[in-house]
């Protein structure tokens, strides 16, 4: 027993000198839902520029509830998120606050922020359809809802459905034409695919090389980010990225964002970092590492990215895509998306 | 000299349900969650839609590992206790390595080798001048097949583990007897040492059903949806912790009732062993088809879980090697050691006092506490991350204000937000595999010791420490380096829970796994392994020297 109590008492020891260490220096606290290793080199810079050390804890999965257990204790400042839906639902669980600043104003269009302030939008990134460069060519004319119709039987790849990206495009079909009709559009595209929703976006591109099926659905930035990867380059040379309902609704586009948190302890350092990731450098670094379009209208996308040319993004508001995204997750399970 | 007696037993009676209490905390958190309002009917549409499909695809899975890991472990734990056949002594050891790499990296590396553009399907193409994927057959290793697989060559080694130490401890003469009453050798074992290793069997399974149920990344690689599919569903996506709740909590009655019926079918079994000559005095030598069977069995096996991933990851570590080579690694790799330790030395300190209580105290009660304590195990990782967070940030925010309202100045997250709660988590997640072994290797050491002990004159402690301990020494060195193990692989309750730049090996490898790039993560995944293999080395010396 009293090697317990030795141990416990040097556990609590070592908890509370780190404590104790964090809350001294200047800093500021993120919860991020993307990898760290996408947003160290922008924090990086950060450091550098404000000599404001930044924290990261980086997990896909609990992060709201953590900060919703932690309540008024949490050291969380900032959350960052790789999707719209968590965003939404940190505002929903009232987790966030709004902040009024003037150049987040400024830099992030009005469609890419929450009208009451709460949630910013730093990145964009599209729904493509990939196509095989060998079997299918380039299909401008593609849309989300072809993906549905007969003649693509077998010939359709995609992740999981419960990803949010997917749940995200599932969420807009619904806003777009309605419960019944989004039903249908989905039994259609179940029955064409090629295999049972696995692996990420990239094992999609990647099965469009191996021939195992034609279209992929993916996010813009995994090609950028294939193309940068001496195994990967292959794959992504085996397919043509197309921007689907271009004559219709436009393509389907999803955020990552961030929120500052409803009892930030360290608010002026998270306003200060908000700011510095909506601006022109932490945009253009944004852009260029990581293959996203900058939401700051100042800063261009890579020259990558600019090479697959301009595309109309679908007009209708985030929030109305978000209202549907349970709506979705149910339509999901009563298709048997990925059954 | 009365009153310290009558205290000690006082103390002896709490602690372990202190200990329990602890250790079930998060778990009843959850259940008075699922207990509270579900407005959006998230579990009726479940119930309308998929939850049959899932319920069905658990049971299959666990029934799955569960006779997999049974015919992978039973042969080899047989023919390394009880037979002699070339080298056994390097099999005896190494046929546990397995448990050192992490099920889902053993997932990665599977699918890299066994998918389309893998190398055994390229070579498959090249020789036999296949052109796409429709011209030919090629068994889908992203199945419900394919998981059950990757988990049995992860998980048998427990099964192995508990198997070879009731063989070696049985005694050889009960076999011989048999023999000599004109059973055959199948006949005999089947009749005689299996029987006789019943607890064993039923604690490995039990330990490989939880751990397979607790499950989330290996069969969410391969596609297979599951009821631990559901409860992060309507968790995470619906917003529905109460639906995520109740799931689990109906999926921890299910095992309960299961283990607890597996109990009740033996409880009036009472298996120790006394002298006599065990098999390592009368190993059978195998020679001819035997010796030949044996061999190819056990090193199949060997290298399927073991070598092949190994040196796959090798490999991949080599030719990404100075990309993935840092300086941080070696903290990461200090922060999981040393966590890792203090977690096995915990979990020992809990399986011993639940244990001894069991047997100084046996009942009802004390059987509850030991299967109350071993719940965690079942819970998958972020579920038991969240449902110790409840308690916890509970007492982080009760304390704060208490010392507030005195005029003092809060403390923070003192428990939630420091190492604290990721021990306990650890804790709640692992004491089951330590409470197993030492519980298994406690119902070898026949009461009619203790009996004799006590008679001599010597108080329960002292029987515990100079009969019960030398007796169980091994199982207790299994257990400290299981759940080392264990600890050194665990991930989702690292992930959630851990304090701001603290990195363990595991969430370090995760970060690159999370977008399956595999070949980052190799060289910190090859660490994990290598950390787990030494301690288990040295032990294995160790047990090898005394016996």
């Amino acid at each position: 027993m009293f090697a317990k109590k030795l141990v416990t008492s040097a556990m609590l020891f070592t908890t509370l000198s780190l404590t104790t260490l964090t809350a001294l220096a200047e800093e500021v606290n993120i919860y991020s839902f993307r990898q760290p290793f996408l947003i160290n080199p922008i924090m990086e810079k950060f450091t550098e520029q404000t000599g404001v050390k930044v924290n990261i804890l980086f997990a896909k999965k609990g992060l709201v509830e953590r900060i919703k257990r932690e309540a008024s204790l949490s050291p969380a400042d900032l959350v960052l998120t790789s999707d719209f839906s968590r965003l939404m639902q940190l505002t929903e669980q009232n987790l966030t606050q709004a902040v009024d600043s003037k150049v987040l104003t400024t830099n992030i269009p009005s469609q890419y922020r929450d009208p009451d302030l709460h949630w910013f939008a730093l990145t964009t990134r599209v729904r493509n359809i990939y196509s095989s460069v060998e079997r299918v060519g380039p299909v401008p004319n593609i849309t989300y809802q072809d993906l549905a119709s007969p003649e693509f039987k077998g010939k359709i790849c995609t992740r999981s459905g419960k990803h949010p990206y997917n749940i995200s495009l599932v969420a807009s079909v619904i806003a777009h034409q309605g419960l019944a009709d989004a039903k249908v559009w989905l039994q259609g595209l179940k029955a064409n695919l090629a295999r049972k929703p696995q692996g990420n976006d990239r094992a999609q591109v990647k099965a469009v090389k191996d021939g195992l099926c034609d279209y992929a659905l993916g996010n813009s930035y995994y090609l950028g980010k294939m193309l940068a990867d001496p195994k990967q380059v292959a794959w992504a040379e085996a397919v043509n990225i197309n921007f689907p309902n271009q004559n219709s609704s436009g393509a389907h586009v999803n955020v990552s964002g961030m929120a500052l948190t409803k009892y930030a302890p360290n608010k002026a350092n998270a306003i200060k970092l908000m700011e510095f990731l909506s601006d022109d450098l932490a945009q253009q670094l944004y852009a260029q590492v990581n293959y996203e379009y900058p939401v700051n209208a100042r800063v261009a996308p890579s020259k990558l990215v600019a090479s697959w040319g301009d595309f109309k993004a679908d007009k209708l508001p985030l929030a109305e895509i978000a209202k549907q995204h349970k709506a979705a997750v149910k339509l999901l399970d009563e298709v048997k998306f990925d059954l | 000299m009365k009153l310290n007696l009558i205290s000690n037993a006082t103390l002896y009676k709490l602690l372990p349900w202190a200990v329990t209490c602890l250790l079930i905390s998060p778990i009843i958190a959850l259940l008075i969650n699922s207990f509270s309002s579900d407005p959006q009917g998230s579990f009726q549409h479940l119930f309308d839609t998929v939850l049959l499909t899932y319920s069905l695809n658990t049971l299959l899975l666990i029934l799955g590992v569960m006779s997999l890991s049974f015919i992978f472990a039973m042969p080899v734990a047989w023919f390394v206790a009880c037979c002699e056949f070339p080298s056994r002594t390097i099999l005896q050891w190494a046929l546990m390595l397995p448990l050192a790499i992490p099920p889902y990296i053993v997932a990665i590396v599977y699918t890299d080798l066994l998918d389309f553009s893998g190398p055994l399907q390229r070579l498959l193409r090249g020789v036999m001048g296949w052109q796409r994927a429709g011209d030919y057959y090629f068994p889908e290793i992203r199945t419900l097949f394919g998981a059950i697989l990757i988990l049995s060559l992860a998980l048998y080694p427990y099964l192995y583990l508990l198997l070879r130490g009731a063989f070696l401890g049985q005694s050889g003469s009960l076999f011989q007897a048999a023999r000599s009453l004109g059973a055959s050798p199948l006949r005999a074992f089947y009749r005689v040492s299996l029987p006789l290793s019943r607890s064993a069997i039923a604690v490995g399974l039990s330990l490989i059903a939880m751990e397979s149920l607790g499950d989330f990344a290996t069969v969410n690689y391969f596609a297979v949806s599951t009821l631990t599919t559901a409860v992060y569903d309507t968790w995470l996506e619906l917003g529905s912790l109460t639906t995520a709740a109740k799931i689990s909590s109906l999926m921890l009655l299910a095992l309960v009732i299961l283990i607890s019926l597996e109990n009740y079918s033996r409880r009036k079994q009472k298996v120790y062993q006394r002298g006599g000559a065990t098999h390592t005095q009368l190993r059978f030598v195998l020679c001819g088809w035997q010796k030949w069977g044996a061999l190819t069995f056990s090193w199949i096996l060997l290298v399927a879980a073991f070598i092949l991933p190994l040196f796959t990851l090798c490999y991949y570590a080599l030719s990404y090697f100075s990309a993935s080579l840092t300086a941080a690694l070696w903290q990461y790799t200090l922060n999981s050691v040393w966590l890792a330790i203090i977690v096995a030395g915990l979990a020992l300190l809990i399986a011993l006092t639940v244990n001894f209580y069991q047997r100084l105290c046996p009942g009802l009660f004390a059987r509850t506490t030991i299967r109350l304590s071993s719940l965690g195990y079942a819970v998958p990782g972020t579920v038991v991350a969240i449902g110790v967070l409840i308690p916890f940030t509970e007492l982080d925010l009760g304390v704060n204000q208490l010392l507030l309202e005195n005029g003092f100045s809060g403390i923070g997250l003192f428990f939630s937000g420091s190492l604290f709660i990721l021990v306990v988590a650890y804790l709640v997640r692992f004491s089951a595999i330590a409470v197993g072994s030492i519980d298994s290797s406690l119902a070898q050491v026949s009461p009619s010791l203790d009996l004799a002990s006590r008679s001599l004159g010597q108080n329960a402690f002292q029987t515990i420490r100079r009969v019960n301990f030398p007796l169980i020494k091994k199982g207790m060195l299994t257990a400290i380096i299981l759940v080392f193990i264990e600890a050194m692989k665990e991930l989702p309750t690292a992930l959630l829970l851990r304090p701001f730049n603290f990195e363990t090996l595991a969430t370090y490898v995760y970060q690159f796994v999370s977008d399956e790039m595999i070949e980052y993560a190799a060289l910190p995944a090859l660490l994990i392994v290598l950390m787990g293999l030494i301690p288990f080395i040295i032990v294995n010396r160790l047990l090898e020297k005394s016996t």
